[in-house]
């Protein structure tokens, strides 16, 4: 019992916290790598499909993005409600997908050219006219892997 | 040099506070997306029309989608669901029938749409489609190889891929649906 009494007596212990930074700092490397920032702002509503034989995308850099589907509401007054395609930050016709894809590539060292992927981020609900559009587009600049994008089931 | 000797120690109290600042704006710009899809390979485009290759109807497995969204294979209405194995049983043909494929390498599966067709509908159908594809593959692998596809090395796979395939081809769509 004494011994107890004995230990309430003195200060109360301080906790070390010299290595609460090492701690922090493995967070916040954690999340700095696992961190994509966005570098375009969604115009178009997407809700991707849902699919069972899903392939990951690997290497970021060796991915381009094309978006379909019908504006936000902050953007239906100006370009009504039918679906559009959203290339990098800006609404765009389906011609323009080459040169987008152009400008990707040439950002791209030439011995990955045959690894480059076109994400499709397309809305579940867009019927296939544009999207065939699209398709054909990047048919015709070369760009024939292409990745539906889709969600787990 | 008493000075610098007084000076030679940071104080780090508040590299912690440096540490949650930066944690925390990452944490609120972290968006962990998932980039995950089904992959598809286009075709070539060509301007001049594709030669017309005479197949046997036996070794073509024709898919429609329409406008509405339903499913019309070799001629007979589907579900989406009956899909998949019908698809096998057209590849592999176990039962040697006359009407199925006469081998897996010559089996083909057209595919086609209208343009009013909901894109969701057709990325069903084509996942269907893989799906029977990758189940197949891995029945030949645990066959063969006695392991997983996934466990394969690319030359176990690529003998895989050539005696079963993948031959999706995609017909021009039809315009008979309404676009939006």
């Amino acid at each position: 019992m004494s011994k107890f009494q004995k230990k309430q007596g003195k200060a109360s212990p301080k906790v070390n916290t010299a290595s609460l930074p090492d701690i922090i700092f493995m967070l916040l490397f954690f999340f700095m790598v696992v961190t994509v920032l966005r570098d375009s702002e969604l115009m178009v509503r997407v809700t991707t499909p849902t699919a069972t034989e899903l392939t990951k995308l690997e290497r970021k850099s060796l991915v381009n993005t094309i978006y379909i589907g019908r504006p936000v509401q902050k953007y239906e007054g100006i370009y009504g409600t039918a679906p559009q395609i959203q290339l990098g930050d800006k609404f765009s016709k389906s011609r323009e997908i080459r040169a987008f894809i152009e400008q990707h590539r040439v950002s791209v060292p030439e011995n990955q050219h045959g690894s480059i992927t076109s994400s499709l981020k397309i809305d579940g609900d867009v019927t296939m006219g544009i999207v065939t559009d699209a398709k054909i587009e990047l048919r015709k600049a070369g760009q024939l892997k292409v990745n539906y994008s889709a969600k787990p089931k | 040099m008493a000075g610098r000797r007084l000076s030679n120690e940071i104080n780090a109290g508040s590299m912690a506070d440096i540490a949650f600042l930066l944690l925390i704006f990452f944490l609120v710009t972290t968006t962990i997306v998932e980039d995950k899809g089904v992959l598809v390979k286009l075709p070539i485009w060509s301007e001049e029309p594709p030669e017309t290759k005479r197949l046997k109807t036996r070794n073509v497995f024709s898919v429609l989608v329409n406008a509405q969204n339903e499913l019309l294979v070799r001629g007979e209405p589907v579900r989406i669901d009956e899909l998949r194995e019908k698809t096998k049983e057209f590849i592999v043909n176990p039962q040697k029938r006359e009407d199925l494929s006469e081998r897996p390498n010559m089996a083909i599966i057209s595919l086609k749409n209208d343009r009013g067709t909901k894109y969701k509908a057709y990325l069903e159908v084509y996942n269907e489609l893989k799906a029977a594809y990758n189940e197949l593959w891995e029945d030949s692998a645990q066959r063969q190889f006695g392991r997983s596809y996934e466990n394969l090395t690319t030359t176990q796979r690529r003998d895989i891929r050539a005696d079963i395939p993948l031959v999706i081809s995609e017909a021009e769509p039809t315009s008979f649906g309404e676009e939006d």
